[in-house]
């Protein structure tokens, strides 16, 4: 068990951002971090060799659709709302600008993903296209609507300047 | 554009350009190119600075030290089913409930080894249920006088209980009840916070020794921690985050242990 540890726990912190960034709620996310995790050590000796840190993403990646497709969305307590606007509230976010999560959550899941796993874990094109199963073209394709999303999502005014952070309840 | 690299740029260049992909002649190629494209020159350094701030944004959780319940060896050591995440509702949880119950009776006499904890983590989940909504008695016995609450639940389960002091963790005792659970009772304390935040700390005999992990366990949005110390069970439930929860299974831990060294 200790090999297993020693080369899957380095992979944690950035499959727990992942998560996050999907799910936006930690308590959820860390959930998904320890379903992904479970079923890695069970998966574990049927697993080929190939990029354990695509393999892990894909795991995770799985497990959230699933969820997803089960649940239409994860419910999140009002406690947990107000966790998450009191985490971290985007410095440029409280300056006018907009929360850069808030147009990533506007994103189909599958440009978030791709824009995610590039931009953030700094995957090459070839292990998203691993993570995701789909051709590098297909990667391609939506990295490139995703960004032009994201460029339009940020270059909108924000909706409400005042003097004040977003209202934390 | 260079002699060196005569293809034309294409959109491909410019994300493999952002996300710093290109081999140094062909980022050469594209700066230049770049510099006689200046509407292409601004979405690139747009992309770049969503980029950054994206990680600025994620950058935190990260950093952060990884979570006791999350290490492989917490996770891949031996151990059984877990309490099943999302609970359909609370006649589903009942009768896991039941279904616990009696798997724990039959095995008690029968399986070596330390009793499955889910089933108890099912019980104090399934009675932090029904009494943290009780506006009127949520107690049997109320914390004014802590003492006789400690003789009372002592006096009852035939050995000296300990109640935990929470309020550096941010809660107050309310008071304790006994709740039946197989062949002895199990002690049930309720404990708040000024929010109106309700806590409860579950503990019961019957598992054998050994000092187990804190098992994290959610059912809805309803929180759980459990773990075994010498042949206690305990679960600390709430609605609240599990970084706070987890502090709190951590004070209870550290004041029962320490009380029972400093007994001997």
């Amino acid at each position: 068990m200790d090999d297993l540890a020693v080369l899957i726990e380095p992979q944690i912190p950035a499959l727990r951002r992942y998560a996050n960034a999907l799910l936006r709620q930690r308590e959820a996310a860390d959930d998904l971090v320890q379903d992904t995790l479970e079923r890695a050590i069970r998966a574990w000796p049927q697993r080929r060799d190939g990029d354990l840190r695509a393999w892990l993403f894909a795991i995770l990646r799985n497990r959230y659709l699933e969820g997803v497709r089960r649940r239409r969305g994860i419910e999140v307590g009002p406690e947990a709302l107000a966790e998450v606007a009191e985490a971290g509230v985007d410095p440029e976010a409280a300056m006018g600008a907009r929360d850069v999560l808030d147009g990533i959550a506007a994103l189909p899941e599958e440009q978030r993903s791709v824009l995610l796993l590039v931009a953030v874990e700094d995957m090459s094109y070839a292990e998203v296209a691993t993570v995701l199963a789909v051709p590098i073209g297909t990667v391609m394709s939506r990295l490139s609507r995703a960004r032009g999303r994201m460029r339009a999502f940020l270059d909108q005014a924000p909706t409400i300047v005042t003097g004040h952070l977003r209202r934390v309840k | 554009m260079t002699a060196s690299d005569p293809r034309p740029v294409g959109e491909d260049d410019l994300h493999a350009f952002v996300d710093g992909r290109l081999d140094p002649g062909r980022r050469a190629a594209v700066e230049a190119w770049l510099v006689a494209h200046p509407e292409a020159a601004a979405r690139v350094a747009a992309d770049r600075e969503m980029r950054d701030r994206l990680r600025a944004r994620l950058a935190s959780v990260a950093d952060e030290p990884i979570p006791a319940h999350l290490r492989i060896a917490n996770l891949a050591g031996p151990r059984r089913r877990r309490l099943p995440r999302w609970w359909p509702n609370a006649a589903a949880a009942a009768l896991l409930l039941a279904l616990g119950g009696a798997a724990g009776w039959v095995g008690r006499g029968s399986v070596p080894g330390p009793a499955p904890a889910e089933p108890m983590t099912q019980a104090a989940v399934s009675a932090f249920r029904t009494y943290v909504v009780e506006a009127a008695h949520p107690v049997e016995v109320r914390a004014d006088g802590s003492t006789d609450l400690v003789r009372w639940l002592s006096a009852r389960l035939g050995r000296p209980v300990t109640v935990p002091d929470l309020r550096a963790q941010g809660f107050r005792l309310m008071g304790g009840r006994l709740l039946p659970a197989g062949d002895e009772p199990a002690a049930m304390l309720m404990y708040d916070d000024d929010r109106g935040t309700r806590l409860t700390l579950y503990s019961r005999a019957g598992t054998t020794g050994g000092r187990g992990v804190f098992r994290y366990a959610r059912a809805d949005d309803v929180a759980a921690f459990s773990w075994i110390d010498a042949g206690m069970s305990y679960v600390v439930t709430a609605r609240t985050d599990e970084a706070r929860l987890l502090r709190v299974a951590e004070a209870v831990d550290a004041q029962v242990s320490g009380k029972r060294e400093g007994a001997r």
